[in-house]
């Protein structure tokens, strides 16, 4: 199958002050087109640095990283941080507008855009709010809606519910599994919750180990819709903690 | 006990309270105000001062007529308010674009760092025989001195708040394909450091009316210039009207800024 991403020995560290950190060493990873995996580790593994990677906010050290998209888009992977990152003197609408802006849309056109992926989610009454206006959920959601904006091919999602309560984070989950099966998009989700990838991705991914590598790579085959804290899972969610405790 | 004794008001909401607080403080405030123009009426009218040296509230009104329907008084507002404006604007657009720029690049900062050291002690006006050797006693001068004295205060402000900014939101910026200075300035730097430099420009704000004052004292005109002129001609009541209306001014263009300081920030919570 055509794969989207593609990651070849990518090495990453980091130097500062003369200390050099490695974080990342000899890390393969392929991830075919409209797949759902879900890379999971410790806090501190290097989960987010990939991603950074990836949206080429970091370099590699070493190793090759190809994301290979079809459309010309001018942005064909968009990024979920786990904070929601909104900026706060910007409304609503014209935060999730942010990425439109030098796509050579007219304004009406970009909030016209901007609207549409705010229905995605469900929120296109708040339109004209300020960011200080919503709740954590809501704001996530209007994250999640920049990045749906700009049409990615590729959606990297940094831990984006972790900072949620339960009733918001599962309400999320659902929809983002819908999104993404009415869109067909690449989805890279980090997570440090086993329960969570489980529950929404294809594949699992862990990350483990200082430099960090991937020691599992795992299919899941469930069916969806899925149920939360299906017995079925235990197994797979006990093998990939017993994987993040002890690397190797 | 002393305790059982605090009457507190039961059948007043909170609110009621805050409101009848808020009441009281204005009424005291107005009290305030009546006493000491009452201190202020005696003070002459007792012969404690000699009227000349020190006119009462009450002959005020009288001089002020007089300054309007000479023209006077119109003439050097108009002056002072156009030297004042005239240098905020250079000041504070010089400050913004200094400060910006030293606050989002490094090597800007460094070069500029021990120029700023030497310089910036200078007080304004120490720039007055520059202003007058350059300009004469003319308004370019008075202008000069008010945008020297505006320019530090909102330069300071202005490289302070960017280099707050949140790199959070500046990685927003890059991650959406925003990664060259230019978009960084306009989509994060400028409006995240807008509540700072909205800070500096208030302060600049007062800095500069006094900068106007002051250089008009030095023979500009306007309004410092003509409450010099009274002085020497010990007409003390016209002097304080012009006291009262640099105060009134500046009042007036505080709350002004405040309304569009309110605006520009209304997305804070
Ligand atoms: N800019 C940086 N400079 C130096 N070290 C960094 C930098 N960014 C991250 N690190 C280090 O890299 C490691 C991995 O970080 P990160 O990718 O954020 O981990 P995760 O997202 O898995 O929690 C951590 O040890 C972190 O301290
Ligand atoms: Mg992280």
């Amino acid at each position: 199958m055509e794969s989207v991403i593609d990651i070849r020995g990518l090495g990453l560290t980091f130097e500062r002050d003369g200390r050099r950190t490695e974080v990342l060493r000899g890390l393969d990873l392929s991830i075919p087109r409209g797949a759902f995996v879900a890379i999971v580790g410790a806090s501190g593994v290097g989960k987010s640095t990939l991603l950074r990677v990836l949206i080429g906010l970091a370099k590699a050290s070493a190793g090759q990283v190809s994301v290979t998209t079809r459309s010309a888009a001018r942005q064909p992977v968009a990024l979920v941080f786990q904070d929601s990152r909104l900026l706060p003197w910007r409304r609503v609408v014209d935060n999730v507008a942010l990425g439109l802006e030098g796509s050579g849309l007219s304004k009406i056109e970009r909030r016209a855009r901007a609207v549409e992926a705010l229905r995605v989610v469900g929120l296109a009454e708040l339109a004209g709010r300020w960011p200080y206006q919503l709740s954590g959920g809501q704001r996530q959601r209007v994250s999640l809606a920049r990045a749906l904006a700009v049409e990615p091919e590729v959606l990297l999602m940094d831990e984006p519910f972790s900072a949620l309560d339960a009733i918001s984070r599962e309400g999320l989950q659902d929809e983002l599994t819908r999104i993404w099966r009415e869109t067909g998009k690449t989805i890279l989700f980090v997570t440090h919750d086993i329960e969570e990838a489980v529950y929404l991705a294809d594949r699992v991914v862990v990350l483990a180990g200082a430099p960090g590598r991937a020691v599992i790579d795992r299919t899941i085959d469930a069916s969806r819709p899925r149920h939360r804290d299906d017995p079925a899972h235990s197994a797979l969610i006990a093998d990939i903690r017993g994987h993040i405790a002890r690397p190797g | 006990m002393a305790l059982t004794q605090t009457a507190d008001l039961p059948a007043l909401s909170a609110s009621s309270r805050a409101r009848l607080g808020a009441l009281g403080s204005i009424g005291l405030g107005a009290a305030g105000l009546l006493a000491f123009l009452l201190i202020w009426q005696a003070v002459p009218a007792l012969g404690l001062v000699n009227p000349m040296m020190l006119p009462g509230p009450l002959a005020i009104p009288t001089a002020f007529r007089s300054e309007i329907d000479s023209g006077m008084w119109l003439k050097a507002v108009t002056g002072s308010l156009s030297h004042y404006g005239i240098g905020l604007v250079i000041g504070a657009a010089l400050g913004v674009a200094v400060g910006v720029l030293t606050g989002m690049s490094r090597v800007a900062e460094d070069l500029t760092s021990w120029v700023v050291r030497l310089l910036r002690p200078i007080p304004g006006l120490a720039w007055a025989p520059f202003a007058i050797i350059w300009f004469g006693v003319t308004p370019k001068a008075a202008v000069f001195i008010i945008a020297v004295s505006v320019f530090w205060i909102v330069f300071f402000a202005a490289h302070g708040a960017v280099r707050g900014v949140d790199r959070d939101l500046l990685e927003v910026a890059e991650a959406f394909g925003f990664r060259r200075a230019h978009e960084k300035l306009l989509k994060i730097y400028l409006p995240a450091a807008m509540p700072g430099i909205l800070v500096g420009l208030r302060t600049a704000l007062g800095q500069a009316w006094m900068a106007v004052v002051a250089a008009e004292i030095f023979g500009v005109p306007g309004l410092g210039n003509r409450m010099i002129e009274a002085s020497s001609l010990l007409a003390t009541d016209i002097v304080v009207v012009y006291m009262l209306t640099m105060a009134a001014l500046y009042g007036i263009l505080d709350s002004l800024f405040l309304v569009a300081q309110n605006w520009l920030l209304r997305w804070k919570a």
